[in-house]
């Protein structure tokens, strides 16, 4: 209706503009309530032109803008306080207007997930496969039995196994929705095996209909049994992977720690706030280097390397040296050290949270099935632990300035640095922002974990980092975070009370201390 | 996205405090003084700091406009440094030693319950900007944010109408605001029929950062056939990983929305909003309100920062229009003193800055509207649905069996900030 009314409005002005729109109820839909959009939505929705299409997906994105000025719709896109506007099919530049010439067109929740449906049937016949898999991701949130045919068609057609694979169980999904007891049947054997969120979800909600036929209930509740059970194995797997990955995490905050408390004997206060500062230097490093782009990351672990080292120095120097062998004093001191950096940061940039940007190449998460992922910061962080443990182990043993480190003699200032040259690392791989007190809520875990792991001991460390976070994460689904916090640490306690030097004591001076 | 530059929040710094500088050193002989309790160091200095610079522009604003009652004001600033039994020490060397006539200050409720055996004792006048957990109201404390019945249950209400939401994750930092809070939507959403075995709440510790198995177990609760929402009373520091933690694992706001009570354009101009769209917040102001003196006010805030990418949010307004009462009771009352400032108060109105007029009631709760917006790729938020009228402030909820019976009236003859209905006595003791 839309299209006819205004087919003859187009082309009055086809010699005039080349772009013409056909859509020219722009105001009606920017004025238009929510309630009163979701109407907008279906008419469009039954227009399969181009055009119509662009409209529902800019709309999605939200940069659908109302343009009274020429009473049409355009592209808005915002920078600064001004929107560029282009045109809705050309994208040619019609220049800058601030948020006060035009009408965005709002969306909601609701909104958004009936456009991306609208949108997944329509890229169903997409040429590129991630579109077509997205698409079906976008459809099985919200199964309609409506879209069935459609989904057939596409699956006689489709040549890519995993996407055929997908299309499949949404299928099933769909045909769950179906009155049939042949239809369910078919949908149950389709989605058989199927471990994702949106298939337990269905099943659940299948279940819950009081006209299923006795036989398709028991096989139903079968799969949902399964998938249950499956899952939970899943979940166990799951657990561990972030267990590791915060055991990495703790290990790379204590492993400066342990060669400082553990080798030298010195209790260092301000450890935290040279992660701290290993993260500001990151942020810094972003506001000169697109922060989404692998280089910001790569420059920033040196460079914080030699930030955090240079403090570290710096106190060694000023502060340590003069409190050699009078731990509380040193403990005092450097306490202090901690204060005064908070402070610094916060005058320098200010008591808000800064923003650190994940790299887009670790932005994600890699699926090993639909109920396990992984995401890539997590394995970055792993991958990064190990390697950081394996270039300090091998300069720990293979290098005379590791073997002088080990025999704790007298070059303490050294070892202090590259203690220190650890500690920063850690704070890169955290990718998350960094805020003033970002170091204190690393020194006590850090402490822990030394302390489990037997003072002065490089592979007790990393011991005792791994179980402490497996076993913090094996806790947290069953007693919550609060409580999982509490029995760590009173296990801890009565662990330091039976072997008060730890899991792998050491023999020798340094844990005679 | 918004990335602040750091020089530019150092300019700010040194502005704000040549300002406050140039204030105390315009000390005349006759001048009201404006006490600021607002954390400037420690965790809080995070959410604070903006608040103190608010009245600072509020006074800056009103010394232009000529005073009050022909003086000059002038703003006493003082650092608590978030230790919540300093804010009580500061509290007293505001009254005793600076004898301001106001204050305004406080975060959070911690911080607020130490102030408040000081403040009564020396009968001062404290204004706080904060929505809280309600359950309190004191002879000398005005409450400009949102009460759980301004707040949250507007919140929940949304969801259901709204979204057809029927399990719900009730998630919080581990202190006594979501406590409270959480407590009463629990009841709440009994009452409303919804299942203990559809209700999961989960408390963490300030600063949580590794939110990975939290995240997934509310994934694993939410695909149980039934659509699922998460109202986070996450506070502070924490938000941060647990957004991101979000966005990682690829949760949505069209599987499962989170709304929360502590998350605005301040919080959020912290990090990278784009996989947050939809997610949503309820409050009584966002800084997206199509409003003329919405704009006046973010353009001052601009220019008084000296930054235009400053945003502002609810508890900035709910400064704003504590002050702006008071200045309107100071002129009414004829004087600064708080026995006629206080009675003065009652029943004022000044206009909000989302286009409506708050009124002060009798329980020292305003009357506000409330608003829920979704996240927006830019960090700001869009207003989906306001309440039609303004909701008034409940100092103690009716959600709770045994707050349900008290009220708070600090005018005859009940004259008492927790009167119980039921015996028709007064217990006096109000923290």
């Amino acid at each position: 209706m839309v299209r006819v009314g205004s087919f003859i409005f187009s082309l009055f002005f086809l010699f005039q503009v080349a772009s013409a729109q056909t859509f020219v109820q722009g105001k009606a839909l920017a004025d238009a309530s929510l309630k009163e959009k979701a109407v907008w939505m279906e008419k469009l929705a039954s227009d399969d032109s181009e055009e119509a299409t662009r409209i529902l997906q800019y709309w999605l994105d939200g940069i659908l803008v109302y343009w009274p000025q020429e009473n049409r719709l355009v592209r808005g896109i915002k920078e600064g306080r001004r929107y560029q506007l282009q045109d809705l099919m050309t994208e040619e530049a019609l220049g800058a207007v601030s948020s006060r010439e035009i009408d965005r067109v709002k969306t909601n929740n609701s909104l958004r997930s009936a456009l991306k449906q609208v949108l997944g049937s329509r890229q169903l016949g997409s040429s590129d496969r991630n579109v077509r898999l997205s698409a079906i991701a976008e459809l099985k949130r919200r199964p309609d039995y409506k879209v069935l045919p459609l989904l057939k068609k596409r699956e006689a057609s489709e040549q890519d196994d995993q996407v055929a694979r997908q299309l499949s169980e949404l299928i099933g999904l769909v045909l769950l929705e179906s009155a049939e007891a042949n239809d369910q049947m078919e949908g149950l054997r389709r989605i058989s095996g199927g471990l994702s969120p949106e298939v337990k979800d269905s099943l659940s909600r299948f279940l819950l209909n009081p006209n299923l036929d006795p036989g398709v209930v028991e096989v139903a509740q079968r799969e949902l049994d399964a998938i249950t059970r499956s899952l939970m194995y899943w979940g166990i797997g799951q657990d561990l992977f972030f267990g590791l990955s915060l055991g990495s995490v703790l290990l790379l905050a204590a492993i400066g720690l342990a060669i400082t408390f553990g080798v030298m004997g010195v209790i260092n206060m301000a450890h935290g706030e040279f992660i701290m500062l290993g993260a500001y230097t990151t942020f810094v490093i972003q506001q000169w280097i697109p922060a989404t782009s692998m280089w910001s990351l790569l420059i920033s672990i040196p460079t914080a390397f030699v930030v955090s080292g240079t403090a570290g120095i710096i106190l060694e120097r000023l502060v340590i040296r003069h409190l050699y062998g009078r731990p509380l004093e040193t403990l005092l001191a450097t306490f202090g050290v901690s204060l005064i950096l908070q402070q610094l940061v916060r005058t320098v940039f200010g008591p808000l949270n800064q923003s650190v940007v994940t790299p887009d190449l670790l932005s994600g998460a890699l699926d090993i099935n639909a109920a396990f992922s992984v995401t890539y910061n997590r394995l970055f962080v792993i991958a990064f632990a190990l390697c950081v443990l394996v270039t300090l182990w091998g300069v720990m043993q293979r290098t005379p300035f590791g073997v002088r480190v080990r025999a704790v003699t007298m070059n303490r200032g050294m070892a202090s640095s590259m203690g220190v040259q650890t500690q920063r690392v850690d704070a890169l791989s955290q990718l998350t922002n960094v805020g003033p007190n970002l170091g204190q809520s690393y020194i006590v875990d850090s402490f822990m974990v030394v302390v489990f792991g037997g003072v002065g001991n490089l592979f007790g460390t990393v011991f005792a980092a791994l179980s402490l976070g497996v076993a913090n994460k094996m806790l947290e689904p069953l007693s919550g975070a609060v409580l999982a916090k509490i029995l760590i640490l009173v296990f801890i306690i009565l662990f330091i009370q039976k072997r008060p030097r730890g899991l792998f004591a050491l023999k020798g001076r340094a844990a005679e201390d | 996205m918004q990335t602040r530059s750091w020089k530019r929040t150092l300019q700010s710094t040194i502005f704000a405090s040549a300002v406050g500088l140039s204030i105390s050193l315009a000390h005349a002989a006759d001048t009201i003084k404006v006490g600021v309790l607002h954390s400037l160091s420690g965790t809080m200095a995070i959410s604070e700091t903006t608040l103190k610079d608010t009245v600072l522009m509020m006074v800056e604003q009103q010394n232009k406009k000529g005073g009050l009652l022909g003086k000059k004001l002038e703003a006493v600033v003082v650092d608590p440094a978030s230790n919540w039994p300093l804010f009580a020490e500061k509290t007293r060397e505001l009254l005793e030693k600076e004898k301001v006539d106001v204050i305004f200050g406080c975060w959070t409720s911690v911080s607020r319950k130490s102030v408040l055996p000081v403040i009564e004792e020396l009968n001062g006048l404290m204004f706080y900007p904060v929505q809280y957990e309600g359950e309190e109201s004191s002879k000398n404390v005005f409450y400009t944010g949102a009460a759980p019945n301004q707040q949250a249950i507007p919140a929940v209400n949304y969801l259901i109408d709204e979204l057809g939401v029927e399990r719900f994750v009730l998630a919080g930092t581990d202190y006594v605001y979501p406590r409270t809070t959480n407590k009463i939507l629990e009841n709440y959403l009994k009452n409303l029929g919804i299942g203990a075995s559809d209700i999961m709440i989960n408390y963490t510790p300030f600063g949580h950062s590794d939110w990975q198995t939290i995240v997934s177990d509310i994934k694993a609760f939410g695909s149980a056939g039934k659509k699922t929402a998460v109202v986070s009373t996450i506070n502070g520091d924490a938000n941060v990983p647990f957004y991101k933690e979000l966005g990682n694992q690829g949760m949505s706001a069209e599987d499962i929305p989170v709304i929360a009570f502590s998350v605005g354009e301040e919080e959020l101009s912290g990090f990278d909003t784009g996989p947050l769209v939809g997610h949503l917040a309820a409050w009584n102001y966002f800084m997206s309100a199509e409003a003329e003196v919405n704009d006046k006010f973010i353009e001052a805030w601009h220019s008084f920062t000296g930054d235009t990418a400053r945003v502002t949010n609810d508890p900035m307004e709910a400064t704003y229009i504590g002050f702006e009462m008071w200045a309107k009771a100071v002129e009414k009352a004829g004087t600064t003193e708080v026995d006629k400032v206080r009675p003065a108060l009652y029943g004022t109105a000044v206009p909000n800055l989302t286009g409506g007029t708050a009124v002060m009631h009798t329980n020292h709760h305003l009357q506000k509207p409330v608003l829920i917006g979704e996240i927006l790729e830019d960090g700001q938020f869009e207003i989906v649905s306001a309440t039609p009228g303004e909701v008034i402030g409940d100092a103690w909820t009716d959600y709770l069996p045994d707050s349900a019976k008290i009220i708070a009236d600090w005018t005859a003859p009940v004259n008492c900030g927790n009167y119980n209905i039921e015996t028709q006595q007064c217990s006096g003791q109000n923290f």
